[in-house]
């Protein structure tokens, strides 16, 4: 068998996106970044409008609760956002999403990180990731508000009925619901902090939230487009862009 | 015959080079059965580890194409053979020849575990329920992939640091074992660095005995450290009623 040396030892010093891998390893981080970066430009783009939030029944999720006074001079958008954004951001999800993405440290699995000096989460600001638990709790909370705007969206003028609005504010509440449910922090508060489960339905609930964990990136990513398109699609029937159909 | 060409790597210690083979191919064949031919006929002294050729002995790791993976369960169908396959040594362990890594430091890191000690007065019995959570831990056969694509010991080197996916694994198993009486929360935080994992998740996608490592063992274990060292409420509880 013929031998021809090719090439100099792997353990050369290495740059940044060094890799030996041949698969089109860039493109899932490439594909969370637009994903990512294009809903963070929708989102604050839709928090600073301060206007086009409400048609008929519905109300934008980003608006939830609907918090208006008289010493707050901005849109009513950032009295809310910063806790669904804060659950997200500290997500043990997103945290492999951005960090990949946009911290490149590493942009995917094999290939030379960006970054040469690395504290990881030990050190400021990323030491706060550990508070996740504190945002789980903020977005439990607005959840309640979302159901309630829910209700809400099947009340026309005192009558029981149904708009295409409805079954996307339907629909956004319930992916966020998953999302929150299929958290990491909710399935340790909920038993992964024990080492024996003496209560058979305890151990129950922590399985089905073990189950939707399971999928938590897809509860992340549906629910975050969905919640995009919630206020895309109110804000359009305000503006008048858009008609809302009554299905019932 | 279908032919299959190799850029595998050759030489001891840091010193080395890819050295190109071509390999006769049939079905079913993986990458390890391609090293056996090389040895057998053209460098009966490429030095590769491997021992059941069943995916379960861990030994023969080595990087395929740039990725971790066990040499013997990675099928050259999966590859497109009009270009040559890349077979490479760890690159987070020092090479000692060839494809044959030295990864004694792991072991020192796994001696450092307090190993598992049960409770005062343990009755020894145990639910159904309990067992299943730790069993999937059970399933690590120390092919050490995980800690070779974790980037904080690939690119970092954070090894005096940090311990790696495999031995959070380990720590895992034992502080969610329901008869283990030792807390190993304090050794996680400060020794083994668990701080430092970014949850990345690259130990889960290489791990060949599918352990879901990242949610089933690294974030439970980041969830209790920050139950003993980052939660401000629970801190403030323990400090008014002195429970640990």
């Amino acid at each position: 068998m013929a031998t021809e040396v090719i090439e100099k030892s792997q353990n050369n010093a290495e740059s940044f996106g060094q890799t030996q891998r041949k698969d089109l390893w860039w493109l899932e981080p490439l594909l969370y970044a637009i994903g990512l970066g294009f809903f963070i430009i929708y989102a604050t783009w839709a928090a600073f409008q301060g206007k086009h939030y409400e048609y008929g029944p519905y109300l934008s999720p980003f608006y939830s609760p609907l918090i208006i006074v008289d010493w707050w001079h901005f849109s009513p958008a950032f009295l809310i956002l910063w806790i669904p954004a804060g659950f997200r951001m500290t997500c043990y999800y997103y945290r492999k999403a951005y960090y990949r993405s946009y911290f490149l440290g590493p942009p995917a699995c094999g290939v030379r990180s960006l970054s040469k000096s690395y504290t990881g989460e030990t050190a400021f600001p990323l030491i706060f990731q550990n508070i996740h638990r504190y945002f789980l709790i903020g977005a439990s909370v607005l959840l309640f508000f979302l159901w309630n705007d829910v209700i809400k969206a099947f009340n026309f003028n005192g009558e029981f009925g149904v708009g295409v609005g409805t079954v996307v504010l339907f629909a956004n509440t319930f992916l966020l619901t998953m999302y929150s449910l299929s958290c990491h922090s909710l399935r340790h508060l909920i038993g992964g902090c024990k080492d024996s489960f003496k209560c058979g339905y305890q151990h129950k609930v922590y399985e089905k939230i073990s189950c939707a964990n399971e999928h938590h990136m897809f509860w992340a990513w549906t629910s975050l487009f969905m919640v995009g398109f919630a206020d895309l699609y109110v804000r359009l029937c305000a503006m008048g862009v858009w008609t809302d159909m009554r299905l019932i | 015959m279908e032919q299959a060409k190799f850029k595998v790597h050759r030489g001891e210690g840091s010193q080395g080079q890819d050295v190109d083979y071509t390999v006769p191919i049939e079905e079913g064949m993986v990458v390890l059965d391609a090293m056996h031919y090389i040895q057998k006929t053209a460098s009966p002294d490429l030095a590769v580890r491997w021992n059941c050729k069943a995916a379960k002995c861990g030994s023969c790791s080595a990087e395929v194409n740039g990725k971790p993976r066990l040499m013997c369960k990675t099928r050259l169908d999966d590859f497109n053979l009009s270009e040559p396959i890349t077979v490479r040594p760890m690159k987070s362990f020092p090479v000692i020849k060839d494809l044959a890594c030295d990864v004694k430091w792991n072991y020192e890191v796994n001696k450092k575990i307090k190993p598992f000690t049960p409770k005062d007065d343990t009755d020894w019995i145990m639910y159904q329920r309990d067992v299943d959570r730790v069993q999937e831990f059970r399933k690590c056969i120390e092919c050490f992939a995980c800690q070779n694509v974790c980037h904080v010991l690939r690119d970092h080197n954070l090894k005096p640091k940090f311990a790696g996916p495999r031995f959070f694994v380990r720590v895992a198993g034992l502080e969610m074992h329901p008869l283990d009486g030792e807390n190993r929360l304090e050794e996680l935080r400060n020794d083994m660095g668990i701080g430092f994992c970014n949850i990345t998740k690259c130990c889960t996608e290489v791990c060949p005995e599918d352990i879901h490592i990242t949610d089933n063992a690294i974030i439970p274990m980041k969830e209790r450290v920050v139950d003993k060292y980052y939660d401000p409420l629970k801190m403030l509880l323990r400090s008014l009623f002195g429970k640990k």
